[in-house]
């Protein structure tokens, strides 16, 4: 056998080469399997970046099939409660430009809202609690409902359903808890340095020591 | 003498402490009203146990603690509860928060005080236990309650424990006076302390600019094995970690807690709370805060109750409205301005800073920044200020936290070095405030995602189970209708079903029919052919003499019946199918028409008949709608329907005898006339 190979060098190589790609081919054919990914990670990671309101303002059914749209080649800028941070966090990942937020799809809020059920008018009809992507709304037919504020994303997909329109989209209060200092206002870095630039009505500094 | 150490950077300001130390702590007495705010401490707020009108006696707990980082409230002086309402506190939001409001009966009546004078005995978790019940929390300024810093995980060792008399913000006293009139107070607070924790050694560090206090303390710690160490003034030395460093030479990690390299802190004033609670029972109801500036006549200290209206305590100490632009409670480096001066004085107000504008200048302007570094010198974390100034601006707080923010003690160093005048605190602060914003929001992200997962999984399995359901359902008739099939018995359902498929067949249209007809047909071709060539055959075994006749003959015989069979299965169903053809086809052209010319016809001949027979006809009908609504009464009782049914089915069969007799009368009328 060997003496036959050692007679014919180029079949010799054809042989090494067939017996390595089997090889190879059997160890990735293993790794394939072995080392499967279990769903899509791309568009577990974009998933994660989305604000997971789930209002479907993007056109989906939810942040996942978005982010799955995403990952399938889908614009970035079509989340307008992610605003111009989420759009900037998407463009890092994937490594795209950073799309201005496409307006088609609604406004940047303002502040985060939460839905307020206003309990004296509900007729217990159960439709906002069928629309609520996230089960934040408690109740039971003909019985009074109510929105478990902690777990509302805002996406105010409640409102449209009410028959009798008696949801409203609050923006939470501040409390002490919630309560944080704010960055310095940079106005403060043009105001008036030289005394005489200041208005004559101003007060003068109190100078008694 | 032992070995100091010293931390990175610090700054030097004016210290100004001599102003309020040159009288003995003073009692501030019994404000007409007490404000007592449910949270004076890191954690979470106290609950209410007590009910407005109530009569509370001084020391009565009036709020009970809420979780494990939450220390009880006490009512400060004997009274009655005039209202549990939201109250304005010292607080830079200026927000209100749920107070407790006391209105003293002046009687000053202590409720039953049980001290422990011999702590010794007593389990160190019952003790920290009654620490806890006595509502000690940290009155350095953070209000951390003081039983959890003490609770220190077990298998910790704790080499030294530490007493922070250091009060290194210029202007405060608090800890000053207290060392120098209750050094006594303190060392026994030391002792209980050092029961509980079980360190190597008990040290407590004093700056070098309170001679007096550390010569009390050195001759109160007399054989004790209590050190008092003292070390060179430098801002901050008071930061837990920066003392720290200073006595032990040990950084405490970033991120990490002074038990990790074996430490513990306290405060002096703590100390002294604890000491109180557990030796006489008695809560923290009060303390020492220093009332400063130049916008009072007599800066002193005062032992004053908690809840006392901050304008009171300045009123006692002279009090100077038109030369204060602001009043701020802390230092001037670390203090904030109160959004009013009726807020109540707090576990945490070791100083009320009143100054005049002269003394303390409103900041001027910012400019930009030069580069020059001199933030990053004064340091004392050890963090590049100027940078994260930058990342602050620019919100990049990936950066941020790269670079250490969250070990920013906001001690104000970097903004008092600063010559641009930069307010670089107030950018770190809100920077700090927005990072752990964005964590609750991906946390709040992250818990809304999984909300809108499980709700997604329970529809869909809804749906399955829904659709399982259907699928037994139908295989449930299925075999009902073949087990009905084999069954001789008359079953109903099997019957309807049958109906009911009968009806959907010949309402298919005629394709099944024809392919029915045709296969018919062809039968009774078939049987014609076989008939024809069986008869042939026959014949010719006739001319032959076969032996076969007799076999042929009666085979003939058979084909000949079997078409006659087929034949009058052709006949029946063509005569049916043109029956259900008539019966399809008519109506749907003129059904319309059909009903109108039956209810035509039926109104003529009703016309036709003369009232006698009309009522005549209307009473037979009547009568049999009413034997059938019986016949429905009592076949329904037998079967033992609903309620419901029954009592409809009574009704009707009142109404119709109702109608029966209404129409005999007419009836009546009618053969009369």
């Amino acid at each position: 056998m060997i003496a036959f190979l050692a007679q014919y060098p180029l079949l010799a190589a054809l042989l090494a080469l067939v017996g390595l790609a089997a090889v190879f081919g059997a160890l990735l054919g293993f790794a394939a399997v072995r080392f499967k990914a279990e769903g899509n990670p791309i568009a577990d990671e974009i998933n994660n970046i989305l604000p997971q309101t789930q209002c479907g303002q993007c056109g989906y059914p939810g942040c996942r099939p978005y982010a799955e749209a995403i990952a399938n080649g889908e614009d970035i800028n079509k989340c307008p409660p992610g605003g111009e941070a989420g759009i900037q966090a998407l463009a890092d990942l994937l490594d795209v430009e950073p799309l201005p937020l496409d307006s088609e799809h609604g406004e940047v809020a303002a502040a985060p809202s939460v839905a307020f059920i206003r309990e004296a008018e509900c007729i217990g009809c159960t439709k906002c609690i069928q629309a609520c992507p996230v089960d934040a709304i408690l109740g039971a037919a003909k019985q009074m409902h109510t929105v478990i504020s902690s777990e509302c994303t805002g996406c105010d997909l409640c409102v449209e359903p009410c028959p009798v329109d008696c949801i409203d989209m609050i923006p939470p209060h501040e409390t002490l808890q919630t309560w944080h200092w704010n960055l310095p206002d940079p106005v403060s870095r043009s105001v008036n340095v030289i005394a005489t630039d200041a208005p004559r009505d101003e007060p003068p500094r109190d100078r008694v020591a | 003498m032992r070995k100091t150490f010293t931390f990175h950077g610090g700054i030097h300001p004016p210290e100004n402490k001599h102003q309020s130390v040159r009288t003995p702590i003073a009692d501030a007495g019994i404000p007409p009203e007490l404000i007592i705010p449910l949270s004076q401490h890191i954690g979470a707020p106290a609950g209410v146990v007590v009910e407005i009108g109530q009569h509370v006696l001084k020391g009565q707990m009036i709020a009970e603690a809420q979780g494990f980082v939450s220390v009880p409230k006490h009512a400060p002086t004997s009274g009655t509860i005039h209202a549990i309402e939201d109250r304005l506190i010292a607080h830079p939001s200026g927000h209100l928060a749920p107070c407790i409001v006391i209105v003293p009966d002046g009687k000053d009546e202590w409720i039953e005080c049980k001290g422990t004078p011999h702590y010794e005995t007593v389990d160190k978790v019952k003790l920290i236990g009654l620490i806890r019940d006595a509502g000690v929390a940290g009155m350095g300024g953070a209000g951390f309650p003081s039983s959890v810093k003490l609770s220190v995980k077990a298998g910790t060792h704790i080499e030294t424990l530490i007493i922070n008399g250091t009060e290194c913000e210029p202007y405060i006293t608090a800890d000053d006076a207290l060392m120098r009139e209750r050094a006594e107070q303190i060392i026994e607070g030391a002792k209980i302390l050092r029961y509980i924790i079980g360190p190597q050694e008990t040290l407590i560090g004093v700056e070098d600019n309170k001679p007096e206090g550390i010569a009390a303390l050195r001759a109160a710690a007399q054989g004790t094995g209590i050190e008092v160490v003292d070390f060179p003034t430098k801002y901050p030395s008071g930061g837990e970690k920066q003392l720290i460093e200073i006595l032990t030479g040990k950084q405490v990690p970033s991120g990490g807690l002074p038990s990790q390299v074996g430490v513990v802190c306290q405060n002096i004033g703590s100390t002294v709370a604890i000491y109180e609670a557990v030796v006489h029972g008695r809560p923290l109801i009060s303390r020492v805060t220093t009332v400063t500036g130049n916008a009072v006549r007599e800066p002193q200290n005062f032992q004053v109750l908690l809840g006392t209206p901050m304008r009171y305590l300045l009123e006692k100490a002279g009090y100077q409205p038109e030369k204060n632009r602001r009043m701020i409670m802390g230092g001037p480096m670390m203090g904030f301005t109160v959004p009013d001066i009726d807020v109540p004085i707090v576990k945490t107000t070791n100083c009320l800073l009143a100054p005049t504008e002269a003394e303390l200048p409103t900041p001027p302007p910012a400019q930009a920044c030069i580069r020059c570094g001199m933030c990053a010198e004064a340091c004392p974390a050890s963090l590049l200020p100027q940078q994260l100034f930058w990342f602050a601006q620019g919100k990049e707080f990936e950066k941020l936290e790269e670079h250490n923010l969250f070990d920013c003690i906001e001690c104000g160093a970097c903004s008092y070095a600063c010559p641009s005048n930069i307010p670089l605190v107030q950018y770190y602060r809100a920077s700090k405030a927005e990072i752990l914003q964005q964590r609750r929001d991906h946390e709040k992200a992250e818990a809304s995602r999984i909300r809108f997962e499980s709700r997604q999984q329970r529809l869909e399995q809804a749906e399955a189970e829904k659709e399982a359901k259907r699928a037994a359902r139908k295989k449930a008739a299925e075999q009902r209708a073949q087990s009905a099939g084999t069954d001789t018995g008359e079953d109903p359902i099997q019957a309807a079903i049958a109906r009911a498929q009968a009806k959907k067949a010949a309402q298919q249209g005629a394709g099944d029919e024809q392919s029915e007809l045709e296969k018919l047909e062809k039968t009774v071709v078939s049987a014609q052919k076989r008939l024809d060539t069986a008869t042939t055959k026959l014949e010719q075994a006739k001319a032959e003499g076969s032996d076969f006749v007799e076999a042929l003959q009666t085979g003939v015989e058979k084909t000949r019946t079997k078409l006659a069979a087929a034949e009058q299965a052709l006949t029946a169903y063509q005569q049916s199918h043109n029956q259900a053809a008539a019966e399809q086809d008519a109506p749907p052209v003129d059904a319309a028409k059909a009903a109108i010319e039956k209810a035509m016809a039926k109104r003529q001949a009703e016309a036709a008949m003369s009232p006698l027979e009309k009522a005549q006809s209307d009473l037979a009908k009547l009568q049999q709608r009413l034997q059938k609504t019986e016949e429905k009464l009592a076949q329904s009782k037998a079967n033992g329907d609903e309620e419901k049914v029954i009592v409809a089915l009574e009704s009707t069969v009142v109404r119709l005898s109702e109608k029966i007799s209404a129409t005999q009368q007419t009836l009546q009328a009618a053969e009369d006339a």
